[in-house]
């Protein structure tokens, strides 16, 4: 398949005083126009990772892309020079961060902050982009966007900034949005109004979606692909309901596993024991085998790769492969 | 509590401010406000005590000592904003791209920094205004290229620390060239002790020019400036004590309420003082 964007054995390393931290080693996946993928795995795993290095805004010092191909639309990102990967960012690729509070600048209006990206990248005169910025807030239903607009960000909710911060990303219609836990920090019922909203805008603008989340019920509500991150690896990817329905890797079990379930019995929720290991200290052979409950001794010998098991599917466990593909069938009618 | 309202409840600040905007109405209307032309002499009337016509008295070739005051603020003024300008334009430029660019660049420009750091400054003025002449542009250009080093430092940890904040990450994710984020996200949010240490460096250059005139080599005369009457003044101390005491006087107080004023506003703009 042959996507919006395809991500190709992504390498990006860290240089720290104790030595190199691979943080993304040899990530592949591909997103389609107008597709939603979520990346989902612990703090840690290396989702914030990926998403700076797609948009090349890993600081380097400390941080290298050391190896791999970033596709866009047919162009590598990671051979672009900097002013035409400056042309990519905020027009082709947007991206939104996890801290509405902190990602806008305090000391200039809101529609300053929006516009600025439609002239920098349309070159649009002050008047029309501040018109468009006007619009922009009046798609992602903010209030009064006529009044709202001269305002600054401390005047504003932190669920009104992550809309500017939406309106901001979405002023030159991106292709492709990249949300780093866009919700994370806002209150549950706000939670859910950006998520619809982020829902209705795609559609809207068919742009494509990655998101990262660590909120499994945020993926099977609004996404279509979900990709597993461990330990700057993709251990499965696959279609959201198939994932869900007959998860096959033992990571992606123990996540949803460790799920509230709605009515469930008042036990103890399941957890996965131990922690993602330092980037260099990872295990020998299989990263997550020091935390898996079905490691074998096998697992200790040979690394994992990513492998085709089912159909669309693909996942780093060759001992559950054939179980995940065989309960995948099942599970249909 | 609005910025404004802390700086007026604090009295220090508030009587700094005062002192400053007397001073720049002094300077501004000097033409107006002077009783004499600075420069007309009268020899009848040499070194005569305070009088109603020459409240301060006159100097020793009989020109009124308000007056030639009055025209010397405008020079302090000048000084004083021209040459820390010049500082603050270089010290803002380099330190902002050694805060932002890190790396070689920093440390080219903070090397740079170490190295100006080590010149004692005044001999180094003292040393150029050897070479160059003694004219009032050249003394700002001076005091200006030797004085930077503080607010390089201050804007290089500034945006060091800026240039992690995500709204500086987003504007760089939405496209913004370095320049655009450095102008104008970068900054603006590192005005704040760059305001303080310019009004604190005003009172600085003020001194260092009163210094440079006192010696000689600073502002030439006829042209008047404190620091060359109180020249004049220290050889007839003994009976015209006025000619030395006014422009020490004004010196004092004007340097006074310029660090007044730099120091509430220190702690009016200063964060983490805001509770209070």
């Amino acid at each position: 398949m042959n996507g919006l964007l395809s991500v190709e054995n992504l390498q990006t390393e860290f240089h720290t005083e104790e030595g190199r931290a691979v943080a993304v080693d040899g990530v592949s996946f591909t997103i389609a126009e107008g597709s939603s993928t979520a990346l989902v795995g612990e703090s840690g795993c290396g989702k914030s990772v990926t998403a700076m290095s797609i948009m090349r805004l890993i600081q380097s010092p400390p941080g290298y892309i050391r190896g791999g191909r970033v596709m866009f639309d047919g162009r590598d990102l990671l051979s672009l020079g900097e002013a035409e990967m400056r042309a990519v960012r905020g027009n082709d690729i947007a991206m939104i961060f996890q801290e509405p509070m902190t990602s806008l600048n305090p000391v200039l209006t809101i529609g300053y902050q929006i516009a600025e990206a439609l002239r920098v990248h349309r070159s649009l005169g002050k008047r029309e982009a501040w018109e468009a910025a006007v619009r922009m807030l009046e798609l992602v239903e903010i209030p009064d966007p006529a009044e709202r607009v001269a305002t600054y960000p401390h005047q504003l909710s932190g669920g009104m900034r992550q809309r500017v911060m939406i309106a901001m990303a979405l002023s030159c219609d991106p292709r492709l949005l990249i949300a780093d836990e866009p919700t994370t920090a806002l209150d549950v019922t706000i939670q859910a109004q950006i998520l619809e909203l982020m829902e209705a805008l795609r559609e809207k603008t068919g742009m494509a979606l990655l998101l990262i989340t660590h909120d499994l019920g945020v993926v099977a509500e609004h996404c279509e692909q979900v990709l597993v991150m461990y330990a700057g690896r993709v251990v499965e990817q696959g279609a959201v309901a198939d994932v869900f329905a007959a998860p096959a890797h033992p990571y992606t079990r123990g996540l949803l596993r460790s799920l509230p379930r709605l009515g469930g019995s008042g036990k103890r929720l399941a957890t996965i024991p131990g922690m993602v290991p330092p980037l260099d200290r990872l295990p020998s052979g299989c990263r997550f085998r020091d935390r898996c409950e079905s490691a074998e001794a096998a697992c200790a010998a040979s690394d994992p790769q990513l492998q085709e098991c089912g159909s669309g599917r693909t996942m780093a466990c060759p001992l559950w492969c054939e179980l995940g593909s065989l309960a995948a069938t099942e599970s249909r009618p | 509590m609005s910025t404004w309202q802390r700086l007026r409840s604090n009295r220090l600040a508030l009587s700094g401010g005062i002192v400053v905007a007397l001073l720049a109405f002094v300077a501004l209307f000097a033409p107006w406000l002077a009783p004499y032309d600075p420069g007309e002499f009268n020899a009848a009337e040499v070194l005569q005590g305070l009088s109603r016509q020459h409240p301060l008295g006159t100097d020793g070739i009989g020109r009124d000592v308000l007056s030639r005051m009055i025209y010397g603020s405008r020079i302090s003024l000048l000084v004083g904003f021209v040459s820390v300008g010049i500082a603050s334009f270089i010290g803002v430029t380099l330190g902002a791209l050694a805060g932002y660019f890190r790396g070689i660049v920093d440390t080219v420009i903070m090397r740079f920094v170490d190295v100006m750091l080590t010149f004692p400054t005044f001999f180094l003025i003292l040393a150029v205004i050897a070479y160059l002449d003694a004219t009032i542009w050249n003394i700002m250009v001076v005091i200006g290229v030797t004085s930077w080093m503080g607010v390089c430092r201050l804007v290089r940890a500034e945006l060091l620390s800026l240039r992690e904040r995500e709204f500086m990450i987003a504007a760089e994710g939405l496209g913004m060239s370095p320049l655009r984020v450095i102008l104008r996200h970068g900054l603006p949010n590192a005005m704040a002790p760059v305001f303080v240490a310019f009004i604190l460096g005003v009172a600085g250059a003020i001194l260092t020019e009163s210094a440079l005139s006192f010696l000689g080599i600073g502002v030439q005369p006829p042209t008047p400036s404190w620091g060359n009457i109180l020249t004049e003044g220290k050889d007839t101390l003994e009976v015209a004590w006025w000619l030395s005491v006014c422009p020490g006087l004004a010196i004092l107080i004007t340097v006074l309420g310029y660090n007044l004023l730099g120091e509430g506003l220190r702690d009016v703009l200063d964060p983490r003082l805001k509770s209070r």
